[in-house]
């Protein structure tokens, strides 16, 4: 699998906010085998906050993908991405564009207008978008090689509202790779990922606000695995009756 | 002269946004700089100068989802 020609093996990508501790973070990023995680920025104090998880992020020696989160404007969102291109030293950027204070639903319109201008500036943009495929086309014309829909509205925990919207983006867009983004809230949501066809998830909350967030990373890893295994298996068809799986020929009469 | 540092009133005396930088005590690598929402990039630094009044914003990497 490969994002912008870069090889990544993991199919979780992984939040960084909202744990317990800089511990419990450095912890559940090395039990989620992930291969990226995603950090924002933030104002800085003059005693130098940031610099501590600064270290943190570079022992952990892990792919960086910045975000812009929470903004609200094409300005807003250009010039996040561009701050943070020069902290990280990386042209990967989330491109987070909100529309809605309280659904934190995407501003599409202004979503697709950020995507053209940081993708002329030479951005490889990773856009936080809806299931819509009409507007996935649009991002792909503006320079986006991967989309990331939402699963439900992000923070909620919700699991993947439409499945069917996304079973059909993956027949729409076979090429592209597609990150459920937001939305997923325990490791069956991750494997129903996985089984509809999605490259990979990102993920934060439903890790770093469950009870023990290095177990729940483990259990991501596994579960995403175990999704991957069994889209890749085939599964059966479903049936409307049953059938049964042991043998009826050579039965003994008994009755 | 005052400045609005990350949405804080500031009086500096520095001119250049290099100089504004080491005045209010940011000195660490890992920050990046924008002043009235358009990006200053760091080999920039010492040759903008701010003027009264402008928005300087100073940001750090932070934790993300």
């Amino acid at each position: 699998m490969q994002f912008y020609g870069v090889d990544v093996s993991s199919r979780l990508l992984l939040g960084t906010a909202q744990y317990p501790s800089p511990a419990v973070l450095s912890e559940a990023i090395v039990e989620s085998r992930c291969d990226v995680v995603t950090v924002s920025l933030r104002r800085e104090t003059s005693d130098g906050t940031g610099a501590g998880f600064w270290d943190l992020l570079r022992e952990a020696g892990k792919r960086i993908l910045p975000n812009t989160a929470g903004c609200h404007s094409v300005a807003e969102a250009v010039t996040t991405a561009q701050m943070a291109r020069e902290i990280f030293e990386t042209n990967w950027i989330k491109l987070e564009v909100i529309g809605h204070a309280d659904t934190l639903a995407p501003d599409v319109f202004a979503l697709v207008e950020a995507a053209r201008v940081l993708s002329a500036e030479g951005f490889q943009v990773f856009p936080y978008t809806t299931d819509d495929l009409i507007v996935g086309e649009k991002l792909l014309d503006a320079g986006c090689e991967v989309l990331m829909p939402w699963g439900a509205p992000i923070g909620s925990g919700q699991g993947l509202r439409n499945p069917d919207a996304l079973r059909a983006m993956r027949a729409h867009f076979p090429n592209v790779p597609l990150i459920v983004d937001a939305g997923i809230g325990r490791p069956s949501d991750a494997v129903q990922a996985m089984e509809l066809g999605m490259d990979a998830v990102l993920l934060n909350t439903a890790v770093a606000k469950s009870g023990d967030p290095v177990l729940m990373a483990r259990a991501m890893a596994l579960a995403l695995d175990a999704g991957r295994a069994g889209l890749v298996a085939d599964p059966m068809d479903r049936r409307d009756m049953a059938v049964p799986s042991t043998p009826t020929l050579g039965m003994a009469e008994l009755g | 002269m005052q400045i609005i540092v990350n949405q804080i009133p500031q009086t500096i005396n520095a001119s250049s946004l290099a100089d504004t930088l080491i005045e209010l005590g940011f000195t660490g690598p890992a920050i990046a700089t924008a002043i009235n929402g358009q990006f200053v990039p760091r080999d920039a630094r010492a040759d903008v100068t701010l003027a009264h009044g402008d928005r300087l914003e100073v940001l750090a990497p932070m934790q993300g989802g």
